[in-house]
């Protein structure tokens, strides 16, 4: 249950528990026991909202930042990582396998404030490298959803 | 000018609904519950096959029986879900979608004055076929009590000693209802008994919601008398590809297949290409879909219970076939009704033969928001009918 539960709020986390027990056809006590379980273990870690900002008429610019660190003895990344997503801007810090070592995701109101990020808190860190910064234009798809286009039912009404 | 018609054309009844079903796609704001194919896109990867097919040039016949290859995948598939061994050289034909193989089925299989037995309500194209490959048609009532499932006494009373072939259309359009096990061994053994032969069309056999589909050819001594007909339309939501399949024994496939070299030549070629892929990577699709239709059948059920109308579980297919007898209307007329006030389409169980009289197909191949908005709408008509019934009184 607890698999089919995740499924379908990861799509739509606003989805009711009384909503849940009928089209999982469990109890609705067992639903909401489950979900506390999981937002207790930490499996349930946020109920977000996906916004295509471009629809709106705020200013949004964001970046994806490869960065290329120095580990350190008996921390491995861990320390360099955390004192980069402690940065409020920083929306994900990954750790990547391939030619660089971590993966940023960043999200500032201009160009100039994600660039002024890297320049002066990013790269100025220790054990930075080097950094390359790859500036989103358009988002087509997000959290597995298409952005911006409608979906048309194109099917006949009726068919027997 | 002489009449250039055939009699036998003329005298095929129209489908009865056609009008019915003239009005709702003129009705632009209309929403539906009335569609018979899955919502789903085909799954891309699938997609992506029949694209690169075409573009590596894949665009002639291929052997009138269909691709060896889609033909052992095929077989594969029907091992290793639902424990039926055939031979895909012999035994097996790639077809125009499920109907085309329901008519050569029945073509193939059938001397004039041989009677068919067709269970209903039951898809609308089993009648018609029968008739075209000159057998006469034997309607067997499948009834309510029994969650419109075939009994062995409904069967056993149907067969005269000119009964040739049963038609088995489970899980059913438009009732939703399948049969399990037990179900199969009373009817397999009346079947094996009068020795009659069966076409068993499983187009919904992957949208089963209660334990495993089992195919009647799997039971013993059953497979030397059954066509085994399925398709990817409705597993693999890849209905406009038009492609489906029969299995059976060498002698009648042998027939069917010529049948089919005469009227068709081949199924599509790009549809046969992507449904290799179907079945070689397609099995996590299929239980997504599964998982999304079963909730959305789990939310109406639950919403019919609310709103008080008696509808049977059913475990199968995409369909719920709700009572409305309560309301002295007859099926069309609730459904026009509906329709008119509601602007919400839904078929009237008659469509599917005249035992659906008193009941609704109601169509859950809809997102859970359509359906909700649909039902709500449900809802307050039927509110409204029930009140206008009280006031009468």
């Amino acid at each position: 249950m607890r698999e089919q539960i995740l499924q379908i709020i990861e799509k739509n986390s606003r989805v009711g528990i009384d909503e849940l027990a009928i089209i999982l056809g469990a109890e609705e006590v067992d639903i909401a026991n489950e979900l506390k379980k999981m937002e207790e273990e930490g499996v349930i870690c946020g109920y977000h909202t996906l916004i295509d900002w471009e629809k709106t008429n705020i200013d949004k610019v964001s970046a994806l930042i490869e960065v290329r660190v120095t580990p350190q003895r008996g921390q491995g990344f861990d320390n360099i990582a955390e004192r980069i997503y402690k940065y409020p801007e920083v929306n994900a810090v990954y750790l990547i396998s391939g030619g660089y070592d971590l993966l940023v995701s960043l999200e500032g109101k201009s160009l100039k404030e994600v660039s002024s990020f890297v320049s002066d808190k990013l790269s100025t860190l220790d054990s930075v490298l080097s950094t390359a910064t790859h500036f989103i234009l358009k988002k087509y798809k997000d959290h597995g959803t298409i952005l911006g286009k409608k979906h048309v039912d194109t099917r006949e009404k009726v068919m027997p | 000018m002489r009449n250039p018609l055939s009699d036998k054309a003329v005298a095929l009844k129209p489908s009865g609904i056609r009008k019915f079903f003239d009005v709702v796609n003129e009705m632009e704001d209309a929403i539906s519950l009335g569609v018979g194919e899955p919502d789903f896109d085909t799954p891309w990867h699938i997609r992506d096959e029949g694209i690169y097919s075409l573009e590596k040039g894949r665009t002639f016949y291929t052997s009138n029986a269909g691709l060896p290859d889609l033909k052992k995948e095929i077989c594969m598939y029907l091992k290793r879900k639902y424990h039926v061994s055939y031979d895909y050289h012999t035994e097996t034909i790639v077809t125009v979608g499920g109907s085309e193989a329901i008519d050569i089925a029945l073509r193939a299989m059938i001397n004039p004055g041989d009677e068919v037995l067709i269970p209903q309500p039951s898809y609308v194209s089993y009648e018609p076929c029968a008739i075209l490959a000159d057998a006469k048609p034997v309607i067997i009532n499948l009834k309510a009590e029994n969650e419109f499932r075939l009994t062995a006494q409904e069967l056993r009373d149907a067969i005269t000693d000119k009964t040739k072939v049963l038609i088995l259309p489970f899980p059913n359009n438009p009732t939703g209802a399948i049969m399990e096990r037990e179900d199969l061994e009373a009817i397999a053994e009346v079947i094996l008994e009068k020795d009659i032969f069966v076409i068993s069309d499983e187009i919904y056999s992957e949208l089963t919601y209660k334990g495993e589909h089992i195919t009647i050819a799997s039971l013993p001594g059953m497979q030397e008398r059954t066509i085994l007909i399925n398709g990817f339309s409705k597993a693999f939501a890849m209905t406009g590809w038009r492609l489906g399949y029969a299995c059976g024994p060498e002698p009648i496939i042998t027939q069917m297949i010529k049948l089919h070299q005469y009227a068709i030549m081949c199924a599509p070629t790009t549809s046969q290409y992507a449904a290799i892929e179907a079945l070689r990577n397609g099995d996590e699709d299929v239980k997504q879909m599964r998982d999304a239709y079963n909730q959305r059948r789990r939310y109406l059920m639950h919403a019919f219970k609310e709103m008080k109308l008696p509808c049977f579980e059913p475990f199968g297919a995409f369909y719920v076939f709700p009572c409305i007898k309560e309301f002295g209307m007859t099926s069309e007329e609730f459904a026009t009704r509906f329709l008119n006030e509601e602007k919400v389409a839904a078929v009237p169980g008659t469509a599917f033969g005249d035992c659906g009289e008193g009941f609704l197909r109601i169509s859950y191949a809809y997102s859970l928001n359509n359906l909700k908005i649909a039902i709500g709408r449900l809802k307050d008509f039927v509110e409204r009918l029930r009140k206008e019934q009280q006031e009468t009184k």
